[in-house]
């Protein structure tokens, strides 16, 4: 098996500070990592600049595309990478309205997706809408309400859906669950746990959230002030932390 | 084939406290253990001798500090974490004494799980489950509810449930027995029984001394290989 991503010596600089440096990590099919930190620790640094959001100043980002050809995404040209942004990668945000078109109805959100592909059926797009917005446990009544009437949590669910209808390979999460309550949380976790088994995705997820990783991904990525500190299967950085860093951070989780 | 499923080399594991002083506290040194299929070990030693670092080291939850662990092949000491997991899903199976699921899932679902998860087809993962928590004495009213809200008694026999749903080859048993009545006591040293029969190697912890007796076939003292206190049992 090759790897999807080819992540090597990736740094980022704002002026003199760091933003990440020398990162370096291959990501294979299915595999979902969890890269962790705390505010300022520049994870989601590296997020963007993988994610094509951000130029680093150095390293590259090797992604295997279609034809099975490894491309650095970081000098492809613009439009290259808007059509695998649109079609291969998914980005989640934090706040839902970073990446939902507020003023579009539900079903157009998830259906811009599909004619920014090809699709132009009106009939289909709305099927396959009203399928996606089910499979995100959203009712097919809701599929004309804007995302504002919507609560936090639908609204994450709607952009979740929005990013996957394209059938993508790898998605980028940035806190997907922050800012959403514990029950919401979960059921978004169990939702993104079948998807992403069901449709064999590859995603990077940062989080500060360390039961969130727990749960979702298979390795783990402990970032402290811009560098990679310690890496992982995710229980074993966990529950047999080598890092003084990992350590402090794991030992600080509050018990409930 | 190879006969021996699990082979353990020279093992050692050490803890660094880097936050308390970076102290450095040495737990295993020079550990062998090898477990042919068909067979069951149990590990014994007294309450921090090391029986369950052994067994989590052998899962890759614990980083040993050298030696080699081999699990059909695969050294678990220098494997990828997708080369680990990839032996979770199909060769090694866990039953903690914690169940440790996403909230929310239904209990036949977290039974299921790891059958889906080798490609298993739904309704024949689901057939399996039901059949495994009909033999664990779980109440069919309970099935479509998470098990995070279930006693403590249910969730070990559901985590047993979901341990044995996968014919795995090899097992990790960690008190399997520890707060089930006789019963449960009962089905659950059957299904090890059946396991053994179908040539699963499984090293186990046993406070159960009967069920040790009835299922395994031999005993390692861990303690003789915890640095100071060899000699002390």
């Amino acid at each position: 098996m090759t790897p999807l991503l080819k992540v090597e010596n990736i740094s980022k600089y704002y002026g003199q500070r760091i933003g990440c440096q020398d990162v370096n990590f291959d990501l294979y099919p299915g595999e979902v990592m969890g890269i962790v930190g705390e505010s300022g620790s520049g994870k989601s640094t590296l997020l963007n600049c993988l994610a094509g959001h951000l130029t680093p100043e150095t390293g590259e980002v090797l992604f295997e595309m279609r034809d099975g050809a490894m491309r650095d995404t970081v000098t492809m040209s613009e439009p290259e990478r808007r059509m695998l942004s649109r079609t291969d990668w998914a980005f989640v945000h934090q706040h839902a309205r970073d990446g939902l078109r507020m003023n579009v109805s539900a079903g157009g959100n998830v259906g811009e997706r599909l004619m920014a592909v090809g699709a132009r059926h009106y009939g289909n797009i709305r099927a396959e809408a009203v399928d996606w917005l089910g499979r995100v446990e959203i009712s097919e009544s809701r599929v004309d309400d804007r995302p504002t009437q919507f609560s936090g949590g639908m609204q994450q669910r709607l952009q979740i859906a929005r990013n996957l209808v394209t059938g993508p390979r790898l998605v980028f999460m940035d806190e997907p669950t922050g800012g959403l309550d514990v029950s919401v949380q979960a059921r978004l976790l169990d939702l993104l746990r079948g998807l992403v088994r069901e449709m064999g995705l590859s995603a990077i997820i940062v989080t500060h959230d360390l039961a969130v990783v727990r749960l979702l991904a298979d390795r783990l990525m402990v970032m402290k002030d811009g560098h990679v500190v310690e890496t992982g299967l995710t229980d074993q950085v966990l529950d047999d932390p080598q890092h003084a860093y990992t350590q402090l951070l794991v030992s600080s989780v509050l018990q409930v | 084939m190879r006969n021996q499923m699990i082979e353990i080399r020279d093992l050692s594991k050490t803890f660094t406290l880097h936050n308390q002083g970076s102290a450095v506290i040495p737990v295993m040194d020079g550990a062998n253990l090898s477990v042919a299929r068909g067979e069951c070990v149990a590990l014994t030693g007294a309450s921090g001798a090391g029986k369950s670092t052994l067994m989590r080291m052998i899962y890759g939850n614990y980083l040993a500090a050298g030696g080699s662990i081999v699990v059909d092949g695969v050294d678990v000491v220098q494997a990828e974490p997708r080369e680990i997991l990839a032996l979770r899903r199909e060769v090694l199976g866990y039953v903690s004494q914690f169940l440790r699921v996403v909230p929310r899932v239904p209990t036949l679902d977290v039974v299921a799980e790891p059958l889906l998860a080798v490609g298993v087809e739904a309704e024949a993962a689901r057939e399996r489950a039901r059949d495994l928590l009909t033999q664990l004495r779980i109440p069919e009213r309970l099935w479509q509810l998470s098990p995070t809200s279930f006693s403590g008694g249910e969730q070990q026999r559901v985590n047993i449930a979901r341990g044995f749903a996968h014919s795995y080859p090899a097992m990790l048993l960690d008190e399997p027995t520890a707060s089930l009545d006789a019963t449960n006591r009962a089905t659950v040293l059957g299904l090890i029984e059946e396991a053994k029969a179908r040539g699963a190697a499984i090293v186990g912890i046993f406070h159960d001394e009967a069920a040790r007796d009835q299922v395994c076939d031999r005993e390692i003292d861990v303690s003789v290989f915890t640095p100071g206190l060899q000699g002390a049992a």
